[in-house]
Parts: C-alpha cells; structure tokens; sequence
C-alpha cells in the first residue's frame, strides 16, 4: 500500500530520486567540524524570518502614519505579539552573526577557490540581498533610527556624479524620505527580496552539490574514474550521479543521517542562544534594536549619535575613514567587491589554512582583528582619534587582499595529505 | 508548400525580426515600472514655498521650519559670528561659493541676502544627516572658532556661513534655498521670484 503510493508518485515526480542524490546518498567528507554547521543554521534562520515576517504583516500598518503605532499594538495588544517581533529582530542579527561565519569558514579553509567559484559568487549575492532586506526592514517601524539610517544610506547613491540627485530622488518617491519611500521598501522586504534570496539560497546549494563539499583539510574525496583501487572506494551507497562521473574516497559519510544530525546538535545550541536574547535581552545592549528606535521618526531632528546596526558599521566605518564623499561611497562597496573577487585573488592552489604558510595565517588573523575593530569603531562617533583608527583599520583591510594577491602565487605550502586523516 | 526548401536566411531574418520587436516591446512593459517610483502629483504639489515671521528671533538663535520636508535653518548671526567669519577663509573647501550651493543673490561671505540672517537647509551635504548648531562650542572642532555647524553622523563641520571645512566628508557647503523678503518681518522659502 505504501510502497504502491510512493511508486505512483515516483512515476509523475522524482521524489526519493532528490531525496537520495542530495541527502541520503550526499558524499559528505566525514571530516567536517563545527565550522560547517552554519549553513544549515542560516537556512533554519531563513524560514525563521519568512515565517514571523508573515505574521507580522498580518498587524503591521505599512504607512508613514500607522507604523511606529502599528509596530506598539503588535508588542503590546497583539497575542504573542512580541514574542514574533523579538524572534524576527533576533533572527535579523542572528542571520548575519551566522553568515559572517560561514563566510570565514569559506576564507579559512579556502572554500572560494576552484570549482568552488560560482558557488562563492552566489554566496555574495545572497549576502548583498540580504543586506539590502535588512536595511530595508529596518526602515519599517519608522522609528529615529529608522529614518536617518535610511537618509544616510539613500544618500550613498547621491555621490555618483552626473545622476545621482536624480537617482536618489527617484529611489525615495519624494524629496525627503516619507511615506512613500515606506510603502515601496515594505514591498520589497516582504515581496521582492525574499523572493531574490530565496532562488539565490537554491543556486547556491545546487551549485554546491555539483562541485561537492569542501572540508578542514581543502583535498578532494572525489578522485577522476578508475583511480581508486576497490578497497579505497567508500563502502557507502553514493548515489549514481557521483559514482558514475567519479571514485569516492573512503572518507565519506551520507549527508543525512550523519551531517543533519551533527548540524541538529549545534541547531540546538543556537535556538538556545537565540532563546536567551529574545526572551530576556531583546535590545541586545543597544547592538540588535538601538534606543533612538524607540522614538518616532521626526524628519527635523537627527538624534546625537548615528550608528547602523552591528553587521553594517565594518563597512560604515570604512565609508567614514574616507575624507571624500564619492571615494568613499567607493571604498565601502570595494570592501564588499574585494571579497567577492576572492576567488582570483588568491592565487594558490592549496586551499586549507593548515598547509598554507605562516604569513596567510597571520593575514588571514589580521583581517579577522581588523574587520571586528572596524565594526566596533563603526559604532563610535567620529571623533579625530576613531577617525584616524579607522583610516588604519581600512588600510589594513584592504592590505590583506594586496598581500594576498603578491604571495599567493609563488606561496611556499605544506605538503597535502593523500586522505583525509583517521 | 510540403516540400518547399528551407530559406535559411529567412528564418534567420524572421528571428531576428521578432527578437527586435518582441525586446521593443519588454523595454516599453518596464518604463511603468520605473517611472512609477518618481515623486507622485502629490509629493510635488507638497513642495509649495513657507511663510516664517523672523522679528522673534533673538541674536544667536536658530529657527527651525520645514520646508518640502526638509529642515530649514534660519540664524540671526551676532555681530561677533559675522566678524569670525573672515578669520578662517583659509580652512575652508570653497570660501568664495564657487560651487552651486546658493542662489547668485547669497553668493557672498554671509551666504545671505542680509548680513545678520542666515537661511539654509540643514542637511548635511555628505549623507543628508542633520548638522548640529554649535553657537559657542564649536572651537571644540575647528580650534579658534567659536560657532559653527558640526554633523553628527560622520563629523563633517561647516562655519556660521555654512561654508565646509577642508578634511571633512561633506563635498560642498550648506546649501541655500531660493527665499526672499515679503517684508522687514517675513521671509518666503522656497520661492524668490522677482528677486533672481
């Protein structure tokens, strides 16, 4: 009877086929640490957001008018109300506490580098829609801060020259940021960009399939047709679709059960953090919701003190540290263009920190110092010292893609291991 | 016609012919679609001039009104601010106004129609925050300058002119709307008809 029914609908649609090349019959390299369970948790975020970003909308005014009311009548009159809002301002910052570890996963175990390109390349979009979901729901409770970061950020585009008044007028709707700027951001929050990251996310992950998984050591588990001896092959089932095109080292594990289950652990942890920030520290200090955002936007005033939320004040503190308007506007896009360009930076064609040589490991720490030290600086007011501190942080962020680029070709690395060790 | 030849390059022409059309087409579908992000009727009509009585404001102090959404500052400068404002020139970006900021009529030290009362919008002109009026503790900022305009967002500073500081984000000085006197005690915003 069940087997009957699975058969009819294998026959219209290929259901345990997907289920087997991409879960159950996955080739995982068994050597994944910690470091690979972000993935899993961002897509888990995912749906956190789509979900309580749903039922926000169901009590959410998108009006210049309505907003800053309507967001105080889902935290106060609405059932659980809060409890909605909190999951998706956690979920906001968590979302990018999560990717900036990934991406670092990435850069550590060199990830980016060949056949991985496209699939870090897709990666940098989803990180680019989501910085754009992001600022654009920040605008949505039209609070202080709301505002001015929004006028701050709208008016990075009146830097280039020739169209840029007109551009940023066109992206507002109005001379100054209003109602309509609201009406048309709540659409692409809700609508437009969640649509984008959504198909991107999937990209990304078939992309990620085609090429297979990189692991701590960065060697391969697929090996060319006919290379392997027969007891070197993995006693595993692997789906055809891998075993057809490739031998498969014995150093692999099905993705599901054996990954899902090590990413359920650390699913756990996380829910559990995320528990602690929702329920008894929302605000986070200041770094997840910022206190002027508690006070309605008022187009005349702009509060004492602009910060963007956490994950943006890197790149906010580069685009300060720069004494010129359109240079800067450069510079904070270049940062994120640097990072993308990863790929063919980097020259070497050993891709794990473990066998790469000192300096890369002292670069790669110093960029992981320097990137925290410009977040924490994009939070302080631009004081002539912060300003100075962070005209030598963007030096040195931009340095560690200079000196990449130089050593990387001719780097003196350790020999690879054949397998991945036991 | 079963057995017509292939014209290849017919079919070739036909293609290119739809392509061509059919593309004319989707790039006429999306001129809606951008052009509906423009200001609407509404948001135009709401940019009409403002009326503000100046005879209230003290020596020193700041008038804030709203104009097209946007603050509007008007200053009635002490003579000791007007005096400062020859001291500095050298520290500025463009002491002289040469770039568009201001309508011919304020393209003067004072950035003024007269002297004592100063009109400008108040938004910074790096990333259109709102500068702070510092009237005695701007030498905090630019040393031995006693008043001034200093953004909170990225720290640009603009003296009682509203003339930018070199070093600083901001590109160009405050900019000064097109205003003009009703009378000795009324000033219109945004409209300066007849005076231009």
């Amino acid at each position: 009877m069940w087997k009957n029914l699975l058969d009819w609908i294998e026959y219209r649609i290929p259901m345990m086929r997907v289920a087997n090349m991409h879960a159950l019959q996955y080739p995982a390299p068994k050597n994944m640490n910690f470091w690979y369970v972000f993935g899993f948790i961002a897509t888990v975020v995912l749906v956190n957001q789509i979900l309580t970003g749903i039922w926000l909308t169901m009590n959410y005014v998108p009006s210049a008018e309505g907003a800053f009311a309507s967001v105080e009548y889902i935290m106060r009159d609405v059932d659980y109300g809060w409890v909605l809002r909190y999951m998706h301002s956690t979920g906001a910052s968590a979302f990018f506490v999560v990717v900036y570890l990934h991406m670092f996963r990435g850069m550590m175990y060199g990830s980016y580098q060949k056949p991985r390109e496209l699939l870090w390349l897709f990666g940098m979009f989803i990180y680019l829609a989501l910085m754009a979901e992001a600022f654009m729901g920040y605008l949505l409770p039209w609070g202080q801060m709301s505002y001015w970061g929004a006028q701050v950020i709208i008016s990075l585009f009146g830097a280039i020259p020739v169209i840029g008044d007109d551009l940023t007028l066109w992206i507002r709707g109005d001379y100054v940021i209003s109602g309509a700027t609201l009406n048309r951001f709540f659409a692409l929050h809700v609508i437009a960009l969640p649509l984008v990251i959504v198909v991107l996310v999937f990209l990304h992950i078939v992309a990620l399939h085609e090429v297979g998984s990189n692991n701590p050591q960065g060697i391969n588990i697929k090996h060319p047709k006919g290379s392997l001896k027969e007891e070197e092959k993995t006693k595993y089932k692997i789906h055809e679709y891998y075993t057809e095109k490739y031998d498969i080292i014995d150093d692999v594990v099905p993705f599901f059960p054996h990954i899902v289950l090590k990413d359920l652990v650390a699913f756990t942890l996380f829910c559990a953090a995320c528990a602690y920030v929702i329920f008894f520290n929302p605000a986070m200090g200041g770094l997840f919701l910022e206190p002027p955002n508690f006070e309605p936007a008022n187009p005349l005033k702009t509060p004492e003190h602009i910060a963007p939320v956490w994950y943006f004040t890197p790149f906010y503190a580069i685009l300060r540290a720069v004494p010129d308007k359109l240079l800067g506007v450069i510079a904070m896009f270049g940062a994120i263009v640097m990072l993308a360009l990863l790929p063919w930076i980097d020259r070497c064609k050993v891709r794990s920190v473990k066998y790469r040589c000192g300096f890369h490991k002292l670069n790669l720490a110093m960029f992981v110092v320097v990137f925290v030290l410009l977040g924490w600086l994009g939070l302080k007011p631009a004081t002539p010292t912060f300003t100075l501190m962070s005209q030598i942080c963007t030096l040195l962020y931009f340095g560690f893609f200079a000196f990449l680029w130089l050593y990387s070709k001719n780097e003196k690395t350790k020999p690879l291991p054949a397998r991945i060790s036991k | 016609m079963k057995n017509a030849p292939v014209d290849n390059g017919r079919r070739r022409f036909l293609t290119v012919a739809t392509s061509v059309v059919g593309g004319v087409g989707a790039a006429g579908a999306v001129v809606p679609f951008i052009a509906s992000w423009n200001p609407s009727a509404k948001a135009k009509a709401a940019g009409a001039p403002v009326e503000v009585n100046i005879s209230k404001i003290q020596p020193g102090q700041m008038l804030r009104v709203e104009w097209r959404g946007k603050p509007v500052w008007i200053v009635k400068r002490t003579q000791a601010m007007l005096d400062e404002l020859a001291n500095h020139e050298d520290q500025l970006r463009d002491s002289e106004s040469e770039v568009e900021q201001q309508p011919e009529y304020a393209k003067n030290r004072y950035r003024s129609i007269e002297p004592e009362i100063f009109v400008a919008v108040g938004i910074c002109t790096h990333l259109g925050c709102s500068p702070q009026y510092l009237p005695d503790s701007f030498s905090g900022q630019i040393q031995g300058v006693a008043s001034g305009f200093m953004c909170p967002c990225h720290g640009s500073k603009f003296d009682m002119s509203g003339r930018v500081f070199q070093s600083v984000p901001a590109p160009t000085n405050l900019v000064v709307p097109p205003h003009k006197y009703l009378d000795e005690k009324t000033i219109l915003v945004g409209d300066d008809s007849g005076v231009a």
